[in-house]
Parts: structure tokens; sequence; C-alpha cells
């Protein structure tokens, strides 16, 4: 269940941040969900030696304990897969605001209520540049009303209302779903007339 | 009724019912799984205490993380990735292709080769690249770990419904432009992420005089684009695809249907122009960033923002390249021909085509792996093997996603420039500073030779 996030805003400027980048194959060899923290943006964070790179924007006093990111254009592209969502929010990113996403991306974040209010470029470049001033750079997102509180000043994001409803629920999709197992059946019944897989066969 | 496109007529031919809040539940006919992105997805299920709802409609198939030159997972890690996937496949009675198996391979190239797809089917996995099954009219979407435990759990997803794209592409191609060349010019010209929350048609007689390697090719790439889905309508290419497959008596079929009404209205429409079309290659660290060898790559005042100067300027320092610089000049390092985009059998006698009695350029560590072992069994039957090996490519025995994204030990080094037939460029993809220029399989098979970026043009001018 998430309602609201507050805390401090970093900017990730770059356009086209994709799954490898936000969590490296290296780090993928897991059965579990966790353990994943160390890998979140691993090589923006770090150098070849393990040595930590000054410039990137997270290793910075002022936000090294941000936990909004305002990023660049269609982040998240890429690979489907969840272990970036696991890992961002295992190293206490709670929320991503940016203008598009990765379609995969943006679903495996509601699944783990991992918060991404879309904005128009124009809001999103006028946060980037509150962000980039530390003294300004803690928002409040608030995600029954859609709203970035950011500068004193209030923001509207747009989110489709099955991903609105999914955060402020929290509930367990899979189970919530069985609950409809009747009309499952029902459906299934008269599709397999029409398409039926049956590998074993 | 009013007139649908093909993506609609997939979803409302799978929709179980409305759930609240917009999003609706389909049904998903058949679902695949590899090792990486399935095993939380279990231990969901079993946490929960659920049962798989229908385990006869899921197929597993190792891939991601196995080696290419011997049987084995290639360290401790994947071993247990690959165990596991055994493991659960044994205790929910689910179909699983593991290594050692005839019908191994990378998914999206195993199941086609098996006959587990046909017009108008749903079918998802765990994988982004699931967009490859719209070559076949059929609606294939990546889904995530969460969403496969649901999927396992009740046969179903909840869905929200994509707006659709037409990509129209008209008139012959020049020489040398394949499948491979057309996608990578749909998303340099549209650019990567246009096509966030659509689905995209690619129509237009470019792409029906497509074979379905070549659909397929398109369809699987279109993801780069974020497009969450791809398709192509049926056609008689299509239905004689499906036939003579292991899996082709199970489903009966008809391709009539399967393509947008006349009249059908897409929210967005990109016309394309299939004459402007060249032979390309990537030069940056996006998919989009990509151009004919013969160019010169861009400079800082092309860019028309500053956040383009800037992500041009981080590109090039990643890549080691400066701006204004001949393609034509490149070194490559590597050649690796493989992926789900282009190693199937047609891409393989492509470049074998052009290897024929030539050399691959010293200190170039040129590697193919076949897209499964059912194309490699018929490679060596046409003697493809014989060809790359004479010409200097390492052929591999096993097949999996390799050097694509490089989770096995197919690793491209710190610095090295692999020229690729795969369909990422990002930082890092094939090895941590390894540098990726994607191509068609025949640009592999010609920059191998040259030893730098090439023109495959170069090489079929001189055999005409």
């Amino acid at each position: 269940m998430v309602n609201k996030v507050s805390g401090i805003a970093a900017a990730l400027t770059q356009p086209n941040v994709d799954t490898d980048v936000i969590m490296p194959k290296r780090f993928l060899k897991t059965i579990t969900r966790k353990g994943l923290a160390d890998g979140a943006f691993a090589d923006l964070r770090f150098d070849e030696d393990g040595k930590t790179r000054p410039e990137f924007i997270l290793n910075q006093l002022q936000w090294q304990d941000a936990s909004i990111l305002v990023v660049g254009n269609n982040f998240g592209c890429g690979s489907s897969r969840e272990h970036a969502v696991w890992g961002l929010m295992q190293l206490g990113i709670k929320a991503i605001i940016g203008t598009d996403f990765g379609g995969i991306f943006y679903d495996n974040a509601r699944k783990n209520g991992l918060v991404l209010p879309i904005v128009d470029e124009s809001v999103r470049n006028s946060l980037f540049v509150v962000a980039a001033e530390a003294e300004k750079a803690v928002f409040e997102i608030d995600v029954e009303h859609q709203i970035i509180r950011a500068d004193a000043q209030d923001f509207v994001f747009e989110m489709d209302p099955a991903t609105r409803q999914a955060l402020l629920l929290g509930q367990d999709e899979t189970l919530d779903t069985l609950k409809l197992s009747d009309q499952i059946q029902a459906f299934e019944q008269v599709h397999h007339g029409k398409i039926k897989v049956n590998v074993n066969k | 009724m009013s007139a649908k496109t093909l993506y609609d007529k997939l979803v409302d031919t799978h929709k179980v019912c409305d759930l609240p809040g917009g999003d609706i539940l389909v049904y998903v006919d058949f679902h695949i799984m590899n090792e990486y992105t399935s095993p939380q997805a279990f231990s969901g299920l079993s946490t929960k205490g659920v049962p798989v709802w229908r385990p006869e409609a899921h197929l597993a198939v190792v891939d991601h993380v196995n080696g290419t030159r011997r049987r084995e997972g290639p360290d401790e890690a994947s071993k247990l990735l690959i165990s596991n996937l055994e493991k659960n496949c044994s205790e929910h009675e689910i179909a699983l292709y593991t290594l050692g198996d005839p019908r191994q391979g990378i998914e999206h190239v195993v199941v086609p080769e098996q006959g587990l797809v046909v017009p108008g089917m749903l079918i998802a996995c765990g994988d982004s690249h699931t967009t490859t099954y719209g070559a076949y009219g059929a609606l294939g979407f990546g889904i995530g770990t969460s969403e496969v435990e649901h999927l396992l759990a009740s046969q179903t997803l909840r869905y929200k419904r994509l707006q659709s794209m037409l990509v129209q592409i008209d008139g012959p191609t020049a020489p040398g432009v394949t499948a491979k060349d057309i996608i990578m010019h749909v998303i340099r010209t549209v650019g990567a992420g246009a096509a966030n929350g659509f689905a995209v048609e690619f129509a237009g007689s470019s792409i029906r005089s497509q074979d379905m390697a070549g659909r397929m090719t398109i369809c699987n790439m279109a993801v780069e684009l974020g497009a969450r889905a791809a398709l192509i309508a049926a056609d008689e290419v299509t239905a004689q695809a499906c036939l003579n497959k292991p899996h082709s008596g199970q489903f009966e079929f008809d391709v009539n249907g399967w393509q947008s009404d006349e009249g059908a209205v897409f929210a967005r429409e990109v016309i394309i122009d299939g004459a402007d079309i060249e032979p390309l290659v990537s030069w940056g660290t996006s998919p989009d960033q990509s151009l004919p060898v013969s160019a010169a790559i861009p400079t800082e005042r092309d860019m028309a923002t500053p956040a383009a100067k800037t992500a041009l300027k981080r590109a090039l320092n990643y890549m080691g390249l400066q701006e204004g610089q001949s393609l034509s000049e490149v070194k490559i390092d590597c050649a690796f021909i493989g992926s789900c985009t282009n190693s199937r059998i047609e891409d393989l006698r492509s470049a074998a085509k052009l290897l024929r009695g030539r050399n691959v350029a010293k200190n170039v560590l040129a590697i193919i792996v076949p897209g499964s072992s059912a194309t490699r069994v018929q490679a060596e039957a046409e003697g493809l093997d014989q060809i790359f090996i004479e010409a200097g490519f390492e052929w591999r025995p096993e097949s999996g996603c390799s050097m694509c994204l490089a989770m096995n030990d197919d690793v491209a080094l710190d610095g090295e420039r692999v020229a690729s037939s795969t369909n990422r460029n990002f930082e890092g993809r094939q090895g941590r500073g390894a540098r990726t220029h994607l191509m068609s399989p025949a640009m592999v098979a010609a920059s191998a030779i040259a030893g730098k970026l090439a023109d495959v043009r170069h090489y079929s001018e001189m055999e005409e």
C-alpha cells in the first residue's frame, strides 16, 4: 500500500536509461528477490575497481539519501528484468518521476509499489531544475490526488486509474484474480474450442 | 460493426472480463519461461500455496545463461539457475527443453520452429523480445516476474489496452537491405521510446515481401521502439510457415480475419518509403543512433537541444568515438552472429553467402551461435558450418542468447568493439565497457572480413 512518498529528489537527466544500466547482468544470477541494492546503477555508481564515481548524482553528499528520482525520457526501456525494480527499491528509491517509461518496467513497478508519476516534458524539466538545488530538493508525492509538491508548487501528474488503485490498495493481484476463477474457467471452456495449446501433445 | 485493428481483434478475443480501474483480464494461450526471470515466480506460488492453473500451456527453455562451447552453465550461479528451473518444471509438470534436448535453443527461435505459434494466439513470456510472435499475426508481449507468477496461477494477466500505431512501409528496398535494416531505419526515424504505450502494426509492400524470418526480426526489435506489442497481418506466407512443424497438427487456424479491417483507425501513423532505407550500423548506445557506414558520426552542431548534445557526448565517450568521425574507419575487435533477432537459418545463410571463400580479418574474434540446436543441425546439413569455420568464425556447438546479453561466458572485454547481429547497444550490454555496433548478419560478416565497420554492398557488388 502506497499513498504518500516524500524525500530528497535527485535529477538523473540522461534519456533512455535502460534496465541493463539499472541492473547489470552480473547481478541477475539469483533465485531470490533479495540482495540487489548493490547492483542498482552499479556501473554508474562505481568504476571498474569498485571506487565510487563522485560525478554520479547519488554519490553526492546532498543526494545520497534520495528516495525520489526525476529522470530523462524513456527510463526503464529494454529488458523485462524485474530485478531492476527490486534493486532500485532496495537502494531506497520509492518514486521515479518521468515523461514516459519502458512498458514492462512500468508494470513491474506497479506490482512492487514503486510509484511512477508521469508528467509533461516541461514540468519534468522544471523538476530537474528544482531537484538540482539541494536546499529545494525535497518533494512530496500524493498518489491519491496525483500531485507532486516541489519548491512550494503543486504539479499534477498522470497515472492510469488501475495503477493508481493498485498502489493505493496494495492487494496481492495473484490471489485477487483467483477470486475470478469461475469466470476464467467459463471463458476457457469456450475459448478452447478455438485455440488450445498443449505443449505435451 | 466498426472497423477494428488487428491488435484490438487479438485483445478482444482473449478478454475474460473488465477489471476495476480500466484494466482487462486477458486469457493467455501459451506462456514461455526461461531460467532467469522465472525463479521468483515459482517461489511466489509456493509461498501463497497456489498451484499452476494449466501446466500444459507452459514451456520452459534454458537459453539465457548457458555456455555455448560446452553443454553446461559457465559458473555455479548459472548452474543453480538451470537446476532450479529443472526442479520447478518437474514439480509442476511443465515441459522443459533443457541443455542437451534437441529442441533446446533461444526461446523465440524454438517456439516457431516447433510450430507452437499460429495466428490469433496470445503469447506471453518473461522476456521483452516476445514481440517476435506478432510476425505470425499473434499477440506476443514481454512480462515481468510478478506477472509470470500471476500467469502461472491463473492463466491470465491484468492488461492495459495499448494504443495502436501503424508503420506503413511501401516500395522495393535496395539490394543489401535486410529486415534488420528496415527495423533499424524505423527506430532511427521514429526514435527509441516513441512507441511507449503503443502496439505497432507494420504494413505495406516492403513488409509483405519479407519472409517469416525477416518479419520476426522486425517484430522482435520493435520493442526497441518501446512497442509493447508488434504485429504483421497474417497472409499466405504466415500460413505456410505454420505447416509441417512438430506441433502443427494440434492447431486449426485460419489466416483470414487476422488483419486490420479496412478503415481501422490508428492513433498514430508513420509512413516510410522503402527506397529510403540503406544498410545501417549503430554508432551510439541507444538503438536509434544508427547510420549507413558511408556516413559520419553526428556533431554537437547537428543536435537541436542541450539535452541532445549531452546525450551525444555521453554516447561517444562510452563508444570511444569522435564527433564527425567517418564510420568506415572504425576498427572492430569482435564479430558476433546470434540472438533472437538474427540467428535463424535464413540469417546464417545470408552471412555464409558473403563469407564463402573469404577470411575474417586478423585480430578479429568472430563467433557464431546458431539460434537453436535444430537450426545448428540444419546449418550443418547445408554445409554452412564449414563455410564459417573456413572463414575463421568459431562455430559454437551449443545454442543460447550468449553474447547478446553476455550472461554466459561469451563476454566482450572492456573497450572491445563488437559488430553484432543482436538487438541492444546499451552501455555494458555485451560486457562491462564493451562497445556494440548493431547490424544485420550479412553486415557483421562484411565487417568481420574488413576488420572494421563495412558495407555489405561492397562485397555483394564484387560478386555481380
